[in-house]
């Protein structure tokens, strides 16, 4: 694992050496730093205070999947259908707002959060195979194991974050994949394919998109104050249009909604990533 | 090429490998830059390589580039491209400020395209997303044309305009046969691309699209296609999907007094802002091509009343034949039907409007089965409650072609005069 937390780390640095092609002494510069993964992009000076506390979030996130989780697998190991549904995508929000961190982690995403059809049969575990007793089948009989090794992923999950050191770019264009998450299959309705609970996932992935936009609003707003405007409203815009779909502490299903519903969800999305994915100006050209 | 290639020598390695347009500009000083320099400028550097086939490409492309700036906008009486992709936005900000900025941007984005080099500052660096989306990159700009007009929904209450809205810009009155679907209606904004090639046309869209996040959504979109000019280097008439000539009642467009009467909005029409530009009217009309394909040729003609062949009007031998609708076969009867489509339209002649239309396809009805196929109807008049409304009025009513189309789309947008070097789209408006 060790290896392969490397070759990402190693991946995500190439491209800061790349960016500076125009300039051979930066280029230099980047590929040493890829070696110490020691972060020297330009224009930031507290990258280290910044990415820390992106990792202390992502910690407390965990600690909570762990403890969410926990409360899930007993009710499942115990056959407690309805409170297992009930603990279901509300524990899977605390993954969803960290998803970029943890797929930068080998297999651990799959392992947590593939749907069926995304690995092999005999691969499939983790939330989805639960979703699918639950909902399709309404029993837990049979996915007992699944959830004991879900709980172990997501320990093992804790583990490699604590080791993990958080790239400046892992966390910009973290912000904008998790918003790709939503377009291509919350805001479609094919994430949560038997319970329906998309929404749920799609509030965890623009919180978590959101957090790592406040922990660079700073810094943004020094280098192009209109962006960071531009941003924050169209979080704003978002957040309010989500906010017609909640039900209680969650959110309607997705069955509830009506096409102009996903429409005018899905272009707020798009009207909130493109300028998202223009964050990259703070590493630098 | 070749020959070139065999008496290339080490001082010119660069031109031994296939080289595009564009790395010839990066030569001339990169990107946007090296346009500044002009034909000349660039002409002079392949000059001194001493490589004239080049030249000769940079020829075509000069021939196949129109200028986005100008008195009118191009793309109404530019003679049609071979593709269509036309795009209808609504303004989701309701901050006029907001509007001007997405003006401003497509302006200089149009411009880009239209001289066929990549939109922004940002195509190079590895930490953003590029600036242009890059599938017309190195591309001869195709004769692209982007056209942009506002509807009627631009003069709501929102950005407090609602007084400068030209009277000419009237909400179409329903029409008989109509069948309007929302998703084919309406929009703020109405965004006609021309380009010869396709793929181009929709870089334009895709690109303007992208700009506007945040400020304007795709509210419909419409791909067209005529034959191209590749088949058809003559130039002649093209044929919509029912195998007949369509536009050949289309006034000059070289007749600049007569552009002025018919398709200009002038000074003194009203909206002062309007002048120079037109109103553009756009129908999505669905030809029900397999009730046609099972007509007789007799009735097909007699509801065009035009030959087929030909295209010369019924008891004519040429195209351009005068359309006369007094003529009488030997029963007595008119020979050209005078519920003919060529009939109505070209009544007595008085009322002109200018046709851009394209033929569309848009895969299949699954209700049915059958193509969901047609005519996106597109045309440019100076005034269309004189022009188009009262045309459309007496062919909804009694067009024997009724029996074989539905229109189910509909938008009218009051397209800009041209903008100045310097200026935006819309300018005189806001």
């Amino acid at each position: 694992m060790r290896i392969k937390l490397a070759a990402v780390l190693l991946a995500s640095t190439v491209v800061v050496a790349g960016c500076g092609s125009n300039n051979n002494n930066q280029a230099n510069n980047a590929k040493e730093a890829s070696t110490n993964t020691e972060q020297s992009a330009s224009k930031v000076e507290n990258w280290d205070e910044i990415t820390g506390q992106y990792r202390d979030f992502a910690l407390d996130q965990t600690d909570k999947l762990i403890a969410e989780t926990d409360k899930f697998v007993q009710a499942v190991k115990t056959g407690d259908v309805e409170t297992a549904k009930s603990l279901y995508a509300p524990t899977r929000m605390y993954y969803e707002r960290i998803e970029p961190i943890a797929e930068a982690l080998g297999d651990l995403d799959p392992n947590i959060d593939a749907r069926e059809n995304d690995v092999e049969e005999k691969d499939w575990r983790g939330f989805h195979r639960i979703e699918q007793a639950l909902w399709v089948n309404n029993t837990t009989s049979g996915a007992e194991d699944y959830a004991s090794q879900l709980l172990d992923d997501t320990k093992t999950l804790r583990a490699l974050i604590e080791t993990v050191e958080v790239e400046p770019s892992l966390l910009v264009t973290g912000a904008v994949e998790l918003l790709n998450e939503v377009s291509s299959s919350k805001v479609t309705g094919e994430e949560e394919r038997y319970s329906h609970t998309d929404l749920y996932d799609f509030a965890a992935n623009v919180e978590g998109a959101k957090k790592i936009y406040e922990l660079l609003q700073a810094e943004l707003n020094k280098q192009d104050a209109e962006l960071e405007g531009q941003i924050g409203t169209s979080f704003a815009n978002l957040e309010q249009a989500l906010a017609a779909y909640k039900s209680g502490d969650g959110y309607v299903s997705y069955l509830d909604l009506k096409e102009e519903d996903t429409k005018k969800l899905s272009q707020l999305l798009d009207a909130l990533a493109e300028p998202l994915s223009q964050m990259g100006t703070i590493l630098g050209a | 090429m070749t020959k070139e290639k065999n008496k290339g020598n080490a001082g010119d390695s660069i031109l031994e490998k296939p080289i595009s347009r564009r790395d010839i500009l990066r030569l001339a000083g990169v990107g946007g830059a090296g346009l500044l320099l002009g034909a000349s400028g660039v002409g002079a550097i392949l000059g001194a390589t001493g490589k004239t086939a080049l030249g000769a490409a940079k020829q075509s492309d000069q021939e196949d580039r129109i200028g986005f700036y100008g008195k009118h906008q191009s793309g109404i009486t530019t003679p049609a491209q071979d593709f269509l992709m036309f795009a209808a936005f609504d303004l989701t900000t309701d901050s006029v400020d907001d509007v001007r900025k997405l003006f401003k941007a497509w302006t200089v984005a149009s411009a880009a395209m239209a001289k066929g080099i990549l939109i922004g500052e940002n195509n190079e660096n590895l930490n953003l997303p590029p600036s242009d989306t890059g599938e017309a990159a190195g591309l001869n700009p195709s004769r692209t044309t982007i056209t942009f007009g506002v509807g009627p929904t631009f003069f709501d209450s929102r950005f407090g305009l609602a007084a400068k809205r030209p009277a000419a810009l009237v909400d179409l009155p329903a029409f008989g046969g109509d069948e309007l679907r929302e998703e084919w209606c309406g929009g703020d904004i109405g965004v006609q691309v021309n380009a010869n090639d396709m793929q181009i046309a929709f870089h334009a869209i895709r690109n303007l699209a992208r700009i506007a996040r945040g400020k304007a959504v795709l509210r419909w979109t419409q791909e067209g296609f005529q034959r191209t000019s590749g088949s058809d280097p003559a130039g002649s008439t093209p044929r919509n999907l029912m195998g007949f000539k369509d536009g050949t009642g289309n006034p000059d467009v070289k007749d600049e007094s007569l552009m002025n009467d018919v398709i200009w909005a002038q000074n003194g029409d009203g909206a002062s802002w309007m002048a120079g530009g037109s109103y553009m009217v756009v129908r999505r009309i669905r030809i029900r091509v397999e009730v046609w394909d099972r007509s007789t040729l007799g009735d097909q003609e007699a509801t065009f009343g035009r030959h087929r062949g030909s295209g010369a009007p019924i008891g004519s031998k040429n195209e351009l034949d005068p359309v006369d609708l007094n003529k009488k076969d030997d029963n007595g009867k008119p020979l050209i039907p005078v519920h003919s489509h060529v009939a109505l339209a070209r009544g007595d002649g008085s009322i002109k409007i200018l046709r851009r239309s394209y033929s569309y396809s848009s895969g299949m009805d699954n209700r049915t089965g059958q193509f969901d196929a047609g005519l996106l109807f597109i045309c440019y008049n100076r005034d269309t409650r004189k022009q188009f409304i009262p045309m459309q009025q007496k062919l909804g009513q009694n067009d024997a072609l009724n029996e074989y189309i539905v229109h189910n789309g509909s938008a009218v947008f009051a397209c800009f005069p041209g903008v100045r070097e310097g200026g935006y789209i819309g300018d005189t408006l806001l």
